[in-house]
């Protein structure tokens, strides 16, 4: 069991497809789950078709659907960290860094949940995985939280090898569907919306595993200059 | 949001001209694009809130729409513009969505910033 499970992703909606499952069970078995969210997708293309939400409107219709996807998870402890999005690859990594160093320091995860630094295909999803891994290198390594990473690029399962983590969420599908539905402005296509139940062994098939791959640090890091 | 009326930006393109404003310019065609076609370039830019002004602005095409707006010393421009919020009378909020209601094309002036 873990002593507490902390999630780093950039945008709302990050959660629904990667981890909302695998956080239910934490949830389930007593393990604190915390999710900070860097940005609010301010910049997201999907604004509903037709479209209900606008440039301006967008942050707060998706702060209201992050709200609904964390209650469906179960998610009590929600930050939002006020990056802004698209950008967090050029944002001044002190800053960044400083901000989950911080968050690290308060809550003391046992385990992370972010994207892979290399393999996450949005930039902003590649620089929230460094920005993590960064962070938790430069911790002394009997202290660092084991890091678990969600990949998705083409090519990402021939650099990595298959998941060496593969959490069966099935008994979560009710949880993990929930938190894709409360994304109504981002996922109003998703074939989810087509009113399959979740015993359908379409979503079953398509959902029940949640993969990872943990982040491997070098036991022995040079001092970095 | 609605489906532009041509008639109804120009009203508020006039109304805005020679007033310093703030402007969002974006184009996107989505940080997926080459992920799901190999043969493509991701490409976007944005510029938000930058101060400018112009003195004669106008919409025209038969839908999608384009926008120009002549400054003292350039241009703004963008094209692919379908839809309009109507709600709001102070600030021009335009963008062009494509058939799945994604955003590819934001064009945005306010007196405030964004």
């Amino acid at each position: 069991m873990e002593r507490h499970v902390l999630i780093v992703f950039p945008h709302p909606d990050d959660e629904s497809f990667t981890v909302s499952g695998t956080a239910a069970s934490h949830l389930q078995s007593g393990t604190p789950v915390t999710y900070a969210c860097l940005t609010m997708g301010q910049l997201g293309r999907n604004l509903g078709n037709p479209p209900f939400a606008n440039r301006i409107t967008l942050p707060a219709i998706r702060r209201a659907e992050l709200d609904a996807s964390c209650a469906a998870i179960g998610i009590t402890d929600l930050r939002i960290l006020g990056f802004h999005d698209k950008m967090i690859e050029f944002e001044d990594r002190e800053l960044l860094d400083g901000k989950l160093r911080e968050l690290i320091e308060e809550l003391n995860p046992s385990l992370i949940l972010t994207f892979h630094p290399l393999y996450s295909v949005h930039p902003d999803h590649d620089a929230c995985g460094a920005a993590v891994v960064r962070v938790v290198e430069a911790m002394k390594p009997s202290d660092r939280p084991k890091v678990h990473t969600v990949a998705f690029a083409k090519g990402h399962e021939r650099a990595l090898g298959p998941a060496d983590v593969q959490v069966d969420i099935t008994l979560f599908l009710e949880q993990k569907v929930g938190s894709i539905k409360a994304h109504k402005s981002q996922f109003h296509t998703d074939p989810v919306f087509e009113g399959h139940s979740i015993h359908d062994p379409v979503l079953r098939e398509r959902f029940a595993t949640e993969k990872f791959w943990t982040y491997k640090f070098d036991p022995h890091p040079k001092k970095r200059g | 949001m609605l489906p532009i009326q041509p008639q109804a930006v120009q009203e508020l393109l006039d109304k805005l001209k020679d007033r310093e404003l703030y402007l969002h310019l974006e184009l996107t065609n989505g940080a997926y694009t080459f992920e799901r076609d190999r043969s493509k370039l991701v490409a976007s830019n944005m510029i938000r809130n930058v101060k400018v002004s112009y003195s004669h602005g106008s919409i025209s095409g038969s839908g999608p729409y384009r926008v120009g707006l002549k400054m003292p010393e350039g241009w703004i421009y963008a094209e692919g513009l379908t839809h309009y919020e109507e709600s709001e009378t102070e600030k021009a909020v335009l963008a062009g969505n494509d058939r799945d209601g994604k955003l590819v094309v934001s064009l945005m002036l306010s007196s405030e910033p964004f």
